[in-house]
């Protein structure tokens, strides 16, 4: 569904290529031992390593290789026996090396590729070229003081994977849907929490339009400090009409990095980077290539979770879902998991219903996620099982949920407390319809001089005097046959 | 190719060294010959030759996934020519 | 108590066992010859109480009857190790007054090992240099004179020239240095003592200030080979804070001293045999090969054929590592910080007033050879020779087990007399250098005088951590040369 620019001269694509950075969930840092948790105070979760004092030398990580080796698998894609840690140089008073480590030449993870999920039902394919590992720099804070930045080395040295997709991104939409995906199968994984709003995903755009038709690439630019899905779409819809803008009045895209502002709602140029990249990239003479053990992969290969395309697939033969239901049930690896403990052994079909339509609105609703729940994944079970063997009624059992969302007791419990459960002996039923068609003796005759619709009218009679308690299909049952004796 | 003072100029600062225009014009040559004789190695074929990084033969090790390090802000901050608060402080960077 | 002060660690640990003198005399006789040889420049940071302190130390634990390997010895600790406390420069003006808050791997275990350090020894600016005259801290002068009377300063050889000075001087009795293309071996030679690099990944560079990485490696000056083996042994080892030091067993290298070199194929490059090279040297050389086939060594000529293309390579993988190596002094974080208008302006005058001449202008040379458009004429051609004079030395082993060569194409040369052109200047690591590219190991062990009185040294190289073989031949040459020759002032001293 690639999103057409018009122009004042024609048609135009947007053509994207992201760059993700996300922050691999590890207890310490890539190449020290120093903790990565968010929110410390400042410089106390810095080792001399990270701080790059003088005769200070990296180490690097186990889990972290792991983990990207997992998140390779994850998106299908090539895991490089063999990879090479390169020093990427530049001045930056973050970066307290004067250089970030990372793999340049022989990345750790190559070719791999992801289907995202767009809005109109179709799946399209995304390819991804690489992941590597790299540093993260520390943070400048630039609003403390006046005429001073203040430096914070705490990130410094977290371990990152850099997740770069080839250009094969059509617009807004299927930007959303691939950062959506990526970070659902990161989250899956477990390599990543995925936080934008903390910084451990963030995500680089690089933009380029061509005329609708033309094959050729044009100049790009990368937008940085976009840090959030929505924000994503805004500067791709900003830039690309800024872009199109340029080149339709004759003028050239100077490929460079421009920065999102979210306040203005605009891309600028960032100056600061505009001066000639040079990043002399040379293998770090302090670390060896690293080499890995197919046993490894194998291991990792052999613990792999199932992923959310592979559970979707499965939701859908298994339990006999549609892919909508099935797509919105595997967004979320707990809730996946809820349906499936709730679905056990009963009709998953109608559990799905109970989760997304009942379920998970009054969890939005209240601003709860599902592992905060007061009704857990055996009670909604139990609860369908009620409906299930006619127990009670579905409308009982909404009565029966709401209760069970308020006070967390189980539905037996609530059935059986409240005297809910449903009336199937036919002598009780036929009682109170007797009682219904005597009370209403008019009606009857309307009904049988052919004012068939009164029907509905007696159904309700007889439940509501039954306090809903009688199964609704002998009601109907017994009722017709005695309307029409 | 020959070094000029331009090119040095540029390399200066990528290295971030403010030289004058004397420190230039004295580097100018020197780094010019220094590299002239280092062509040399354009002698040698080495087409079929893989680059060694490193002759160290041991694969790289690896450590655990252990917090052992950091929590020691006045050690990090104890050399800092301008600090407060518990940051490095820096002249303002202007995006 | 001059006699303290002239015997070797053996001997010396041999008399505090006995408690012929206690680890604080001896100290004490060495804080007098250091604070007597001040003129030498030898030390940037004196650390008399420590030692004392130290020493005092020592003595418990001898009296205890608990000694250690390196009990109560006095040593020089290059100014490139950070140790904990104690001022660090690397002889920069860049690292201003910073004072590490750790202990460098290798002088950590030398102290674990019960040595008393003395102070921090001056070297060249972050050890680039032959001569230790490019130190912001000032020349180091060598204890040696030239006999014919001139009394001009000579220099003490670089980059460990404060530590090779230190060590000639009697004012300790073993000094660490580092090992980048000649470090160690050249300042060795040029002041009569022993020093060996050993094999790269021998010893941990953790907390070493780093100059070149894939080529930087400790090692140790003493006066004679069997102290040099008796200190390598403690500062040896796997050090799991460094990706390329090795987890090898470190043997007991003194215990490979056996005298006996019978058998041994001992390997002469003929592409040492430079253009110009001094007769003298070309004799003690000579001379060396004469004394091992007495001992029943086998002489075998090899060839090294990459030879003359180690210099330029090492001058293109050395200054490019070193420009990244460097970036780190940046006046944020520590060190030198000079005011600018803005954070560039900060930078480029911080750096520039930090470092001296011979480092900027090899920051400008690494800079240039991994720049774009560069990097695969300049440092992947350095990288590809770079495996070629390693498999040079590869092939040779097939051929002989060790190599012998002179270490320096000279003896020591006075202050000021290379300054002109740093080309020049390269050329005095023209022996050392292939070693360093390849990683073997490296000892230079006196073996005479020339003419004008001055140190002349010989190199014997090893094959890949078989220190033990090279430990083996030098102190075979060390005895055959006889060689007793102390500097003037010491034999005055005396």
């Amino acid at each position: 569904m690639a999103e057409i620019v018009k122009g004042e001269t024609g048609d135009w694509e947007i053509v994207i290529g992201m760059e993700v950075h996300a922050q691999i969930t590890s207890q310490s840092k890539l190449f020290s031992g120093a903790a990565t948790a968010f929110g410390a105070e400042p410089n106390s979760q810095v080792s001399f390593v990270d701080a790059a004092m003088p005769g200070m030398l990296p180490v690097l990580n186990q889990y972290c290789v792991e983990q990207a080796i997992r998140t390779g698998l994850g998106l299908n894609a090539q895991i490089n026996m063999t990879s090479v840690f390169e020093r990427k140089n530049y001045f930056y008073p973050d970066l307290p090396q004067g250089y970030q480590i990372s793999q340049f030449q022989h990345p750790i993870v190559g070719e791999g590729e992801i289907e995202i999920d767009l809005s109109d039902g179709t799946v399209k394919p995304i390819r991804i070229e690489r992941l590597h590992m790299e540093q993260d720099a520390g943070k400048s804070l630039h609003d403390q003081h006046p005429t001073k930045s203040f430096v914070d080395l705490n990130r410094s040295g977290t371990a990152l994977m850099e997740i770069v997709s080839r250009p094969d991104i059509r617009g807004a939409e299927e930007a959303a849907a691939y950062l959506s995906k990526l970070r659902m199968i990161l989250r899956y994984l477990g390599t990543c929490d995925g936080n934008m709003d903390e910084g451990s995903m963030r995500a680089d755009v690089n933009l380029s339009m061509r005329r609708v038709g033309e094959e050729k690439l044009g100049t790009r630019c990368e937008i940085k400090n976009v840090n959030s899905i929505k924000a994503v779409q805004m500067a791709i819809a900003y830039e690309s009409r800024r872009q199109v803008e340029v080149l339709e009045n004759g003028g050239t895209i100077k490929q460079e990095t421009r920065l999102w502002d979210p306040a203005k709602g605009e891309t600028r140029s960032m100056r600061s980077k505009e001066e000639a990249h040079d990043y002399r990239y040379f293998p770090d003479p302090d670390l060896l290539p690293l080499v890995l053990q197919p046993q490894l992969v194998e291991k990792i290969e052999a613990s792999l979770p199932e992923l959310p395309d592979q559970k979707k697939h499965r939701f859908m033969s298994e339990f006999g879902l549609g892919a909508y239901d099935a797509s919105v049930l595997i967004a979320e690896r707990s809730r996946a998991d809820f349906f499936e403990q709730a679905a056990k052994g009963r009709n998953a079909k109608l559990v799905a219903n109970w989760l997304l339509n009942e379920l998970l609105a009054l969890l939005n609703k209240e601003g709860k996620s599902i592992a905060e729940s007061p009704i857990s994944a055996a009670h909604l079970g139990q609860l369908v099982g009620l409906i299930s063997d006619n127990t009670i009624s579905g409308k009982i059992a909404k009565d029966v949920f709401a209760d069970m969302f308020a006070s967390g007791k189980d539905a037996s419990q609530i059935v059986e407390e409240k005297g809910l459960k449903q009336v199937t002996d036919t002598g009780a039923i036929e009682k109170t319809i007797d009682e219904v068609l005597a009370e209403n003796a008019d009606k009857v005759g309307e009904f049988r001089s052919g004012k068939d619709k009164l029907f509905g009218f007696f159904v309700g009679q007889v439940m509501k005097k039954s306090g809903g308690k009688l199964n609704p299909s002998a009601v109907n049952d017994i009722l017709m046959a005695k309307l029409k004796s | 190719m020959s070094i000029d003072k331009e090119i040095v100029r540029k390399v200066a600062g990528l290295a971030r060294l403010s030289l004058s225009e004397s420190d230039l014009e004295r580097f100018t040559p020197q780094v010019a010959g220094i590299v002239k004789w280092v062509e040399m190695l354009g002698e040698v074929n080495t087409e079929n030759v893989a680059p060694l990084a490193n002759v160290v033969n041991v694969d790289l090790k690896l450590r655990p996934d252990i917090i052992s390090d950091g929590g020691y802000q006045d050690k990090i901050l104890a050399n800092a020519p301008e600090s407060m608060e518990g940051f490095f402080v820096v002249p303002k960077v202007v995006e | 108590m001059t006699e303290l002060t002239n015997q070797t660690i053996a001997q010396a640990l041999e008399g505090l066992k006995k408690k012929q003198f206690s680890a604080k005399e001896l100290t004490e006789a060495h804080i007098k010859v250091m604070e007597e040889t001040r003129h030498l420049n030898a030390y940037i940071t004196e650390t008399p109480e420590q030692a004392l302190e130290a020493a005092q130390e020592s003595d418990k634990k001898i009296t205890a009857g608990d000694m250690r390997p390196l009990e109560g010895i006095p040593i020089g600790m290059k100014d490139l190790f950070c140790t904990k406390g104690v001022r660090t420069t690397a002889a920069s003006k860049i690292l201003g007054n910073f004072v590490p808050q750790y202990e460098s791997t290798v002088s950590g275990k030398m102290l674990a090992d019960g040595a008393v350090i003395l102070g921090k020894t001056n070297l060249d600016e972050f050890a680039m240099g032959s001569s230790n005259t490019t130190s912001a801290f000032g020349n180091v002068i060598s204890p040696w004179k030239r006999s014919d009377g001139s009394n001009a300063d000579l220099v003490p050889g670089g980059s460990s020239g404060g530590s090779s000075a230190a060590v000639s001087a009697r004012s300790c009795m073993a000094a660490t240095g580092t090992d980048t293309g000649g470090s160690i071996r050249q300042p060795a030679a040029f002041c009569g003592i022993a020093g060996i690099k050993p094999t790269y990944g021998r010893c941990s560079r953790w907390g070493v200030i780093a100059f070149a990485s894939s080529l930087d490696q400790p090692g140790i000056f003493a006066r004679d080979v069997k102290d040099c083996a008796i200190v390598l042994k403690s500062m040896s080892g796997h050090d799991p804070k460094d990706s390329t030091s090795a987890n090898k067993p470190v043997p007991e290298f003194a215990a490979a001293l056996t005298g006996n070199v019978k058998g041994l194929k001992v390997g002469i490059p003929k592409e040492y045999n430079v253009e110009g090279m001094p007769a003298e040297i070309t004799a003690i050389w000579q001379k060396g090969m004469d004394w091992l086939k007495t001992g029943g060594a086998e002489i075998v000529d090899i060839s090294l054929p990459h030879t003359k293309y180690a210099l330029p390579t090492y001058y293109i993988i050395a200054p490019a590592e070193c420009s990244s190596n460097l970036a780190r002094y940046d006046g944020v974080r520590y060190g030198l910080r000079v005011d600018g208008e803005n954070l560039n302006d900060m930078y480029g005058k911080s750096r520039a007033a930090g470092f001296g001449n011979e480092v900027t202008r090899r920051i400008l040379i690494g800079t240039y050879v991994l720049s774009s458009g560069y990097y695969d004429a300049y440092y992947i051609k350095a990288q590809k020779l770079r495996r070629l004079i390693y498999e040079d030395f590869i092939n040779a082993y097939q051929k002989c087990d060790v190599i012998l060569t002179p270490t320096a194409p000279s003896a020591a040369f006075a202050i000021g007399e290379n300054d002109d052109d740093p080309l020049k200047m390269y050329l005095n690591d023209v022996f050392t250098v292939p070693a360093s590219l390849a990683g073997i190991p490296g000892m230079s062990v006196p073996a005479g005088l020339d003419a004008q009185g001055l140190p002349l040294g010989l190199q014997i190289l090893g094959r890949h951590w078989d220190e033990e073989t090279v430990f083996r031949v030098s102190d075979f040459i060390e005895t055959a040369a006889a060689f007793d020759a102390v500097p003037q002032m010491v034999k005055k001293a005396a």
